[in-house]
């Protein structure tokens, strides 16, 4: 314990040079464990974006491309789904309950989703939740319109505002809705997920505004209909669905569920497993992490690597401190042992305020980050990946103390107790 | 009476340069009061880091209190230094980050024959009963960088003796003191050398305190390296 003792007490002793060694290795170990928090967060936050779903429905096509357009607002549908193979389905045994997507049109860049009262009852997010009202009701009316959080305070609108939907999706369209605008009736509390970011309107509603579109072109003068002539239609009948989300009966019926359906032989269909695609998404994305987390090692080894020059430039003015603890009888493996307990100090300590810095940081930008990106990042004792990284970085520190340490042992052994300053 | 010191014609040499020492015979008696004398450059500091055992010899035996440093290994040369050797530096022979205390207690805290030998009084004790016979007691607290040269040097003298080596070795510890201060320190060293029963092998190239001590010893007299 001497050496150690030997080894604190000098460190204190140049404390200006310790403090900015342990706050430069400080400042790269919170940005390798901070970077590894977000990281974390980005993904729980992402297969967090629906929970619950065993199967999401489309038409046949590629499942990102499905995940993507259904869940995420991202990317379009190349075709529907008819209204009865739907109905066929969502009756079918094994399915407990479905919730239908009409996509396709948009409102100032936001998507519009067609869907009914399902989606408010079944309809869930990061382990459970349900989708909740901030304000006003839920749409059950052709004209009504619920919007998502982001879409609300983004564009400002509140409760009986009107809005008026854009064929396609885009941020500029130019065949609109107009004649047939929509009433604010809900906005939905915050999800920080794109629920947020989506305009809901009900089935009927898609259906109302499509009359005289079937063949994807504006209707011809004279096809079109008045917003009176709609509402004195007694029924609306809906003819297609996008996509829709399926909960089992029972789980274990899902993986022969969605087999059924891929099978099935009236419509060329698929159904794809939201927690799988997800992952096979994040797959993909992961070559960036990969890159981001090589990036901040190379941090932290700059840190360490400006410990070892700070290190090693004290050795010449220590020539003297040497010689005497050679005099007083330490071997040149106690200098060494000294010089490695000194490295790995610095690193130790740089490691844990690092470590502290993270917790400070997060604890004081958590709501930040989640009321500006909408990125949740979940605040946790250090796990198994955070011990990791201390455990390295204090390796590292270990392994570079040999470096001075040596130099200083060839000093002793050379300089002997005649010290040539 | 044995030989503190018996050195049979060593040779020594930094690496493959020229020879520093080439010393035929060297022998000083227990509880002798050496005076070893020489021009800079003669090879004084090289001879004591030979007999303290920081330096391996090319050649020759190196006796210190019965034992060959020469047939010794580098680990088992420091172990004895540490519990045998008590060493004094010219000047800045203190560590800067250790209190005065901890300076005088680091031989005791490295070796434990050293500990051994402190009569059942705890390091720290042994350290302030050495202060307090170096009359620097009251300055055991203070960091070492606060203390004067002569100061400095008699906290040196403590940590050489703690622990009671049998052999002590100076090297110049007085040329940085004035001349009076040279004689008071070198009065209480002589004094805790005889208490402790220790040898003291002391270097310098002012011959003005040869009288002081029992036996002199002109090292460009028995080193035939040329220097």
């Amino acid at each position: 314990m001497l050496a150690l003792d030997l080894a604190l007490k000098s460190l204190r002793n140049r404390a200006f040079s310790t403090s900015l060694t342990v706050g430069s290795i400080a400042l790269s170990v919170a940005l390798l464990v901070g970077v590894e928090n977000v990281r974390v967060g980005m993904r729980e936050s992402f297969s967090n974006t629906i929970s619950q779903t065993d199967l999401i429905v489309g038409t046949r096509g590629g499942t990102i491309q499905l995940l993507l357009y259904s869940v995420f607002g991202m990317g379009s549908p190349t075709a529907n789904l008819s209204w009865d193979t739907y109905r066929e389905w969502a009756e079918h045994p094994a399915i407990e309950w479905t919730i239908p997507y009409g996509l396709g049109d948009s409102h100032r860049g936001y998507r519009v989703i067609g869907t009914n009262e399902d989606f408010y009852r079944h309809y869930r997010y990061r382990g459970g939740q349900e989708i909740a009202l901030a304000e006003g009701r839920a749409g059950s009316e052709v004209f009504d319109v619920t919007l998502g959080a982001d879409v609300a305070s983004e564009l400002g609108y509140g409760l009986g505002d009107q809005v008026a939907v854009t064929h396609g999706i885009g941020e500029v369209g130019f065949l609109n809705h107009d004649q047939l605008p929509f009433t604010v009736v809900g906005i939905l509390a915050r999800t920080f997920t794109p629920v947020d970011r989506a305009i809901y309107v009900t089935l009927e509603g898609i259906e109302a505004i499509h009359f005289g579109w079937e063949d994807g072109a504006p209707p011809m003068p004279g096809e079109e209909r008045t917003q009176e002539e709609v509402l004195a239609m007694e029924e609306i009948e809906i003819t297609q669905v996008t996509s829709f989300f399926v909960g089992a009966t029972n789980r274990r019926d899902v993986l022969r569920l969605q087999r059924e359906i891929n099978d099935y032989e009236d419509e060329p269909m698929m159904a794809v497993i939201p927690g799988l695609a997800l992952n096979e998404m994040w797959q993909g994305i992961g070559y960036a992490e990969t890159g981001l987390r090589l990036v901040t090692i190379f941090v932290v080894l700059v840190g360490l690597l400006g410990m070892l020059v700070s290190l090693y430039t004290s050795l010449n003015e220590r020539r003297r401190e040497m010689a005497i603890l050679r005099a007083v009888g330490a071997g040149p493996g106690r200098i060494v042992a000294l010089l490695v307990l000194e490295s790995v100090c610095l690193a130790a300590a740089g490691a844990l305020a690092g470590l502290a810095l993270v917790y400070v940081l997060l604890s004081a930008g958590q709501p930040i980050v989640e009321a500006q990106v909408g990125l949740f990042i979940p605040i946790r004792p250090p796990g198994p990946v955070e011990w990791l990284f201390l455990g390295a970085v204090v390796t590292a520190g270990f392994l570079m103390g040999f470096v001075p340490a040596l130099k200083a042992y060839r000093t002793a052994l050379h300089d002997g107790l005649a010290v040539r300053v | 009476m044995s030989l503190a010191v018996d050195v049979q014609r060593l040779r020594f040499r930094y690496g493959r340069g020229p020879w520093v020492l080439d010393i035929p015979e060297l022998t000083l008696e227990q509880g002798a009061r050496a005076f070893l004398f020489g021009p800079s450059g003669s090879g004084k500091t090289t001879l004591l880091g030979v007999l303290a055992g920081v330096l391996e010899p090319d050649e020759g035996k190196v006796g210190v209190l019965g034992r060959d440093l020469a047939s010794l290994s580098g680990a088992q040369r420091d172990a004895f230094r540490a519990e045998h050797i008590g060493y004094v530096f010219q000047m800045f022979n203190l560590i800067p980050y250790l209190s005065v205390l901890d300076n005088i207690a680091l031989p005791a805290r490295m070796n434990g024959g050293r500990r051994a030998r402190l009569d059942g009084t705890s390091v720290k004790e042994a350290a302030a009963q050495l202060a307090g016979h170096l009359q620097i007691g009251d300055l055991l607290k203070k960091p070492v960088t606060e203390l004067s040269v002569g100061q400095q040097q008699r906290v040196a003298a403590c940590r050489a003796l703690i622990g009671a080596p049998e052999l002590i070795v100076a090297d110049e510890p007085t040329s940085s003191l004035d001349f009076d201060r040279r004689e008071a320190f070198l009065e209480l060293l002589f004094r805790e050398c005889e208490r402790a029963g220790a040898t003291l092998m002391f270097v310098s190239h002012d011959r003005t305190l040869e009288g002081m001590f029992s036996r002199s010893i002109s090292l460009p007299d028995i080193n035939r390296a040329e220097s």
